[in-house]
């Protein structure tokens, strides 16, 4: 679903980001990225998201090489990606349930079929009560559940997330992985940069590490990979 | 590898033409309305914009209105004008009978009337007030006239007449008040062309006050721009609103500008009247009526929806998700 050859990338500045990344994320699978702050993985996220292009080799996602995405293609590019930012990039003039509607908005799915999209989404992080709200009156959980929703409204095939649970506290984290390992369950490829050691090794899934822009591990944490079995 | 199910909900999503174009009308009519209520938010901001785009357009679309009505009076006022033909000595009455049938089969002539040299002479007495002076006089100084009432006539026509009766045998002058009918025509036409470039340089400014508003809203709205653009939003996406925006500034400017207008015809209409009513004209004051009013306002929208285009244009390729 996703792969990376040859990676690298140079901001103008000289700032070496990312080294000769190589590795592959196949088609639902699930996969941590980490590494200490500045080792690159948000870059190595905002290049899946076309927010910068690579300086050297090329990126594959569901086959397309999006070094040669032309710019007006970009948009639906990222209507096949959810995503969820640790600082949720909600928008306050709006009710919970506008921020979720916004990606079928713009896909001009009809009202109908939208409004029963963000409702199942957010039955999904458990929000379905609070969706007349202003996210500003949610806790800092419940406003990254609302970015969940939104990443996963649309149904998108990948869902990637930087840092989402940067902000909370451990039960939270916890919580809000459970939620990613569900999505996982039902086949979206996911993709999560979080330097949450702890948290992320208690689950079992591939770990990416990345440190000063190259990528220095890639281990499956417990089993085998093949057995992206459901969890209890 | 056994696999999941796939989620592909985002490709099941296939879309008929009727689909797609009920989808566009209903995304047009959401953002059509967020923006409006957008606008409403902030009822003294807006309020000012509009009232800068309003003035904009008064003052051209009010000139030019000005001169379709100055026009139309100097048609009117041209219909009732009178010629006076001026026979020489040795035309005899008779003759000049002839001349007056001759002239009143002429298409653009309504009406003639000789007076004779005596008749001259006592209506001057009697109008004039300066009876004494002609008294003493040994002999009627007057010539005998021909007053011609001619059809409506544009400045062309009347110099066609005018030459006509200059070349008719026994006349002597003809004195026509055409120099200030031409006058006022050339008046008009000039000042129809500074409206015209009025026009053109205050619909520039709407344009232009229009997309600097909407650069301060894209400004404003920035966070708002860079989540719709992750979230898959086009250009195009991130534009509506801000077109719409403008449409409704430049919208509201026209309203503002037809009820101006509105309001001075009212102011008007009264003392004009009465002094068309003393010059013996039945002409009205014309206003800006269903078509032109139509016109305002669709101009606006679409002056106010350019100068948004313009700002998009300009700002929003530099607000990019970083």
């Amino acid at each position: 679903m996703i792969r990376f050859d040859n990676v690298s990338m140079r901001y103008p500045g000289g700032h070496q980001a990312l080294n000769q990344v190589n590795f592959e994320l196949a088609d639902g699978e699930m996969a941590f990225l980490t590494g200490r702050s500045g080792a690159g993985k948000s870059t190595l996220l905002k290049l899946l998201m076309v927010m910068e292009k690579p300086s050297q080799g090329q990126i594959l996602v569901d086959g397309r090489n999006l070094g040669r995405l032309p710019r007006q293609q970009i948009p639906f590019h990222r209507r096949r990606i959810g995503v969820v930012f640790q600082d949720h990039q909600l928008l306050f003039d709006r009710s919970v349930f506008d921020n979720v509607a916004l990606p079928l908005q713009i896909e001009g799915y009809p009202k109908h079929e939208a409004d029963r999209r963000v409702r199942a989404a957010l039955d999904k992080v458990g929000l379905l009560r609070k969706e007349k709200m202003n996210p500003q009156q949610l806790s800092g959980g419940e406003q990254q559940r609302v970015g969940i929703a939104r990443a996963v409204v649309n149904r998108p095939q990948i869902l990637l997330a930087d840092e989402p649970t940067g902000n909370l506290d451990p039960e939270l984290a916890a919580e809000i992985m459970q939620l990613f390992e569900q999505f996982n369950q039902v086949g979206v490829s996911m993709l999560i940069a979080s330097h949450d050691l702890s948290l992320i090794t208690r689950l079992q899934h591939r770990i990416l590490t990345l440190d000063q822009g190259s990528l220095v591990q890639d281990a499956w944490q417990g089993a085998e990979p093949a057995a992206r079995r459901p969890r209890p | 590898m056994s696999k999941p199910r796939r989620a592909t909900g985002a490709q099941q999503h296939r879309r008929t033409l009727r689909s797609t174009l009920q989808s566009a009308a209903q995304t047009h009519w959401r953002t059509a309305r967020q923006s409006l209520q957008r606008l409403l938010q902030t009822p003294v901001a807006t309020a000012m914009t509009v009232a800068v785009i309003g003035i904009a357009l008064v003052l051209p679309v009010g000139l030019l209105l000005t001169l379709d009505n100055l026009r139309g009076l100097s048609g009117n006022l041209g219909g009732v004008s009178q010629v006076s033909v001026y026979l020489e000595d040795s035309v005899s009455a008779a003759q000049a009978e002839t001349l007056v049938q001759e002239l009143e089969q002429r298409e653009d002539v309504q009406q003639a009337r000789y007076v004779s040299p005596e008749e001259g002479a006592e209506e001057f007495i009697a109008y004039s007030g300066l009876g004494d002076v002609l008294a003493a006089l040994s002999e009627n100084p007057l010539p005998g006239v021909i007053v011609l009432t001619p059809q409506l006539l544009d400045a062309a026509g009347a110099q066609t007449l005018l030459s006509d009766l200059e070349g008719l045998p026994g006349v002597q002058s003809v004195q026509l008040d055409l120099a200030w009918v031409e006058r006022l025509q050339q008046l008009l036409t000039l000042a129809g062309r500074a409206a015209a470039g009025l026009l053109l340089v205050l619909c520039l400014g709407v344009a232009f006050i229009t997309g600097n508003t909407i650069r301060l809203a894209i400004e404003g709205r920035r966070a708002e721009i860079v989540v719709v653009k992750l979230v898959g939003g086009t250009d195009a996406d991130v534009a509506l609103p801000f077109l719409y925006c403008g449409a409704f500034y430049g919208l509201g400017g026209a309203i503002g500008a037809g009820l101006l207008l509105w309001l001075g015809m009212l102011l008007l209409q009264g003392p004009a009247q009465t002094l068309l009513t003393l010059y013996g004209s039945d002409f009205r004051l014309q206003g800006l009526g269903p078509g032109g009013g139509a016109l305002l306002l669709a101009g606006g929208s679409v002056l106010g929806w350019l100068g948004a285009l313009l700002s998009v244009r300009q700002h929003l390729a530099a607000i990019e998700p970083r």
